[in-house]
């Protein structure tokens, strides 16, 4: 954690404005010695760079005609800017493929939500073996990447006759979401003291009344973390998807940009709309609940 | 459940997670190993057929130069991801305001999914119509069509990706650490470098093992965003293992050679974080976390 003194690493001050800066802000954790840390700031710079070009080229592009994408130098901004891709990839169907977003994620969110919960409740407050060893099991499938099984997934879903269907995309889904889940929502429910398990008891509660009355409401920042991992693999899922499904009718976002980009084919600004579309949701998510989202990603994996 | 309490809940609360989990998740797993032993085209239900798949991999030069170019692109990625990763981490962790603004920017690919990244990446080096071939200096490249540069490309391409997922495991384990430590360290004379070296980088040794255990299993078997980006080629210049283990399935309707491919993966991966794990004394480090 190599602190900078004065806020901005970008900006490069004379020499003599880093102590300065220390003495006229408010109080700091360091008194003094340090100078601003130039070589973070430059790198940082520079990464943001690599970072902002691709989507300013996404975000710029979709709001050009084709004419003008290939005329233009494509890094100024619009000339003058159009909403017909925006429109094409509306006609092209992507309401459809919205529509169906939506439901995967959804599907898949109540699925985890539904069946963890009241599992890691058994696995909090149940010591017997095969309760820890089932949990225990579950715990090695963190270590499995859906991609390794597409094969018998594919055979499997065949079987089950779901073939074609957004529960066939659903299914596996959850079912690869479940051990972080589990592993998150086990250890928020181990941190409830367990005083107010014992004050349940005294006041007669059972199993199911405990769960819906205090493990329910404490859980909720789990629940939302758990949600939010979820429904950023359901959303922003391809492979599944992609082998499990096949017709237009049943066809997700991810796939839909595959799709519009071999059906576009030289019409960038169409794809790069439908591109944007396909961020925006998460980006307002992201934009009101960065810390949920983001703490929802690395769920299970931080320290 | 009489005795104890009446709160407890009985095992019957972890069935229907765990049937799931195993109709979905434990059933593929074997399903993979047996499949392995058939010549399943896809159609009907896959009978036994012997080791024929298994001998052949065993002579199968694709299957060696997939693997060896899975492990160029593992070690090509750990390489150049790891550095960057921590570097903007350990830097996005503190809390000045500049810092949070950037580092909001920072983590912006992480919302993009593999798809829209890949498709993205495959505009901007279109050899036609791409941003880069309307770039001076960079217009002289091409970025996806030449046999070694591409290497590198998708490389990039996955830098991009996977690196703000990375910075944020590092971002929140350096925030862990207790300020005074640096202060300490200050008192005594300790420059920026050299609190860096001697105190940052070695508390977070277990970030940076769970970072490198998730790169590893995952470029041994992630392979989406090389599909779309390139599809393996041009040839089979970027046709690194699990792709290959995917074409030869759901193209070539192999299925019973593709699982042994899989279990080949499979076992690979769980190899190498077992070992990683192992080597790094990560068991350890974890016990005596859980003691402090």
């Amino acid at each position: 954690m190599s602190i900078t003194q004065s806020g901005t690493p970008m900006a490069t001050p004379p020499a003599s404005a880093g102590p300065a800066a220390s003495v006229i802000g408010p109080k700091r954790r360091k008194v003094g010695r340090e100078k601003p840390n130039y070589l973070a700031g430059v790198l940082s710079v520079i990464w943001l760079v690599l970072v902002l070009v691709p989507l300013y080229f996404m975000v710029s592009g979709s709001f050009r005609t084709r004419q003008e994408y290939l005329r233009d130098n494509p890094l100024k901004l619009p000339s003058a800017p159009t909403l017909e891709n925006y429109e094409s990839v509306f006609t092209g169907g992507f309401g459809r493929y919205f529509l169906n977003n939506i439901i995967v994620t959804v599907g898949t969110v109540a699925i985890v939500v539904a069946l963890v919960v009241p599992a890691a409740y058994a696995v909090a407050r149940n010591a017997s073996p095969m309760v820890q060893r089932g949990f225990s099991l579950m715990l090695i499938g963190l270590a499995v990447p859906a991609q390794a099984v597409i094969i018998p997934v594919y055979l499997l879903i065949n079987q089950l006759q779901l073939y074609d269907t957004l529960l066939a995309i659903i299914l596996p889904t959850a079912a690869f979401a479940l051990p972080v889940a589990m592993l998150v929502m086990t250890n928020s429910l181990r941190d409830i003291p367990a005083e107010l398990y014992e004050a349940q008891t005294l006041d007669g509660a059972g199993p199911l009344q405990t769960l819906r009355n205090l493990v329910l409401p404490l859980a909720k920042p789990a629940i939302t973390t758990v949600s939010v991992f979820t429904a950023m693999g359901a959303w922003n899922g391809f492979l599944f998807p992609l082998v499990l499904t096949q017709s237009r009718e049943q066809r997700t976002l991810t796939l839909g940009l595959q799709t519009f980009s071999s059906q576009f084919g030289t019409n960038v600004p169409g794809l790069l709309a439908a591109i944007t579309l396909s961020l925006l949701p998460i980006f307002f998510v992201y934009l009101f609940g960065r810390r949920y989202l983001l703490g929802g990603l690395t769920a299970g994996f931080g320290k | 459940m009489a005795a104890k309490g009446r709160e407890r809940p009985s095992g019957w609360y972890m069935v229907p997670v765990m049937t799931f989990f195993g109709v979905f998740a434990i059933l593929p797993m074997v399903l993979v190993v047996y499949l392995s032993f058939t010549d399943w085209d896809g159609f009907g239900f896959p009978s036994l057929s012997g080791g024929g798949n298994w001998s052949r991999i065993l002579e199968d030069r694709e299957v060696r130069s997939s693997l060896v170019l899975t492990l160029v692109f593992m070690v090509l990625g750990w390489v150049v991801q790891t550095p960057i990763a921590m570097m903007i981490g350990v830097w996005a962790a503190g809390r000045q305001r500049n810092r949070a603004v950037l580092s909001s920017i920072f983590f912006l690919p992480v919302l993009l999914s593999t798809a829209a990244i890949a498709l993205l990446w495959n505009s901007v080096l279109d050899p036609n119509f791409g941003l880069t071939q309307r770039l001076p200096f960079l217009d002289q490249f091409s970025f996806l069509g030449d046999r070694t540069l591409v290497i590198f490309t998708v490389a990039w391409v996955l830098t991009w990706q996977y690196v703000p997922f990375h910075t944020l495991l590092y971002q929140s384990a350096a925030r862990g650490i207790p300020v005074s430590i640096y202060e300490a360290a200050t008192i005594d004379g300790a420059g920026r470098y050299k609190q860096f070296f001697s105190i940052t980088l070695p508390l977070l040794r277990y970030t940076l093992i769970t970072s490198t255990v998730l790169m590893l299993v995952g470029s041994v078997t992630t392979f989406d965003t090389i599909l779309l980006l390139t599809g393996g080629g041009p040839g089979t210049a970027t046709r690194i293992a699990p792709l290959y283990m995917y074409i030869t399935g759901f193209t070539g309707f192999e299925f019973g050679y593709a699982s042994a491919i899989a279990v080949v993966l499979l076992v690979f991966g769980a190899g190498l974080s077992l070992a990683v794990t192992q080597l790094t004394g990560f068991r350890k480090m974890s016990s005596q976390q859980e003691g402090s």
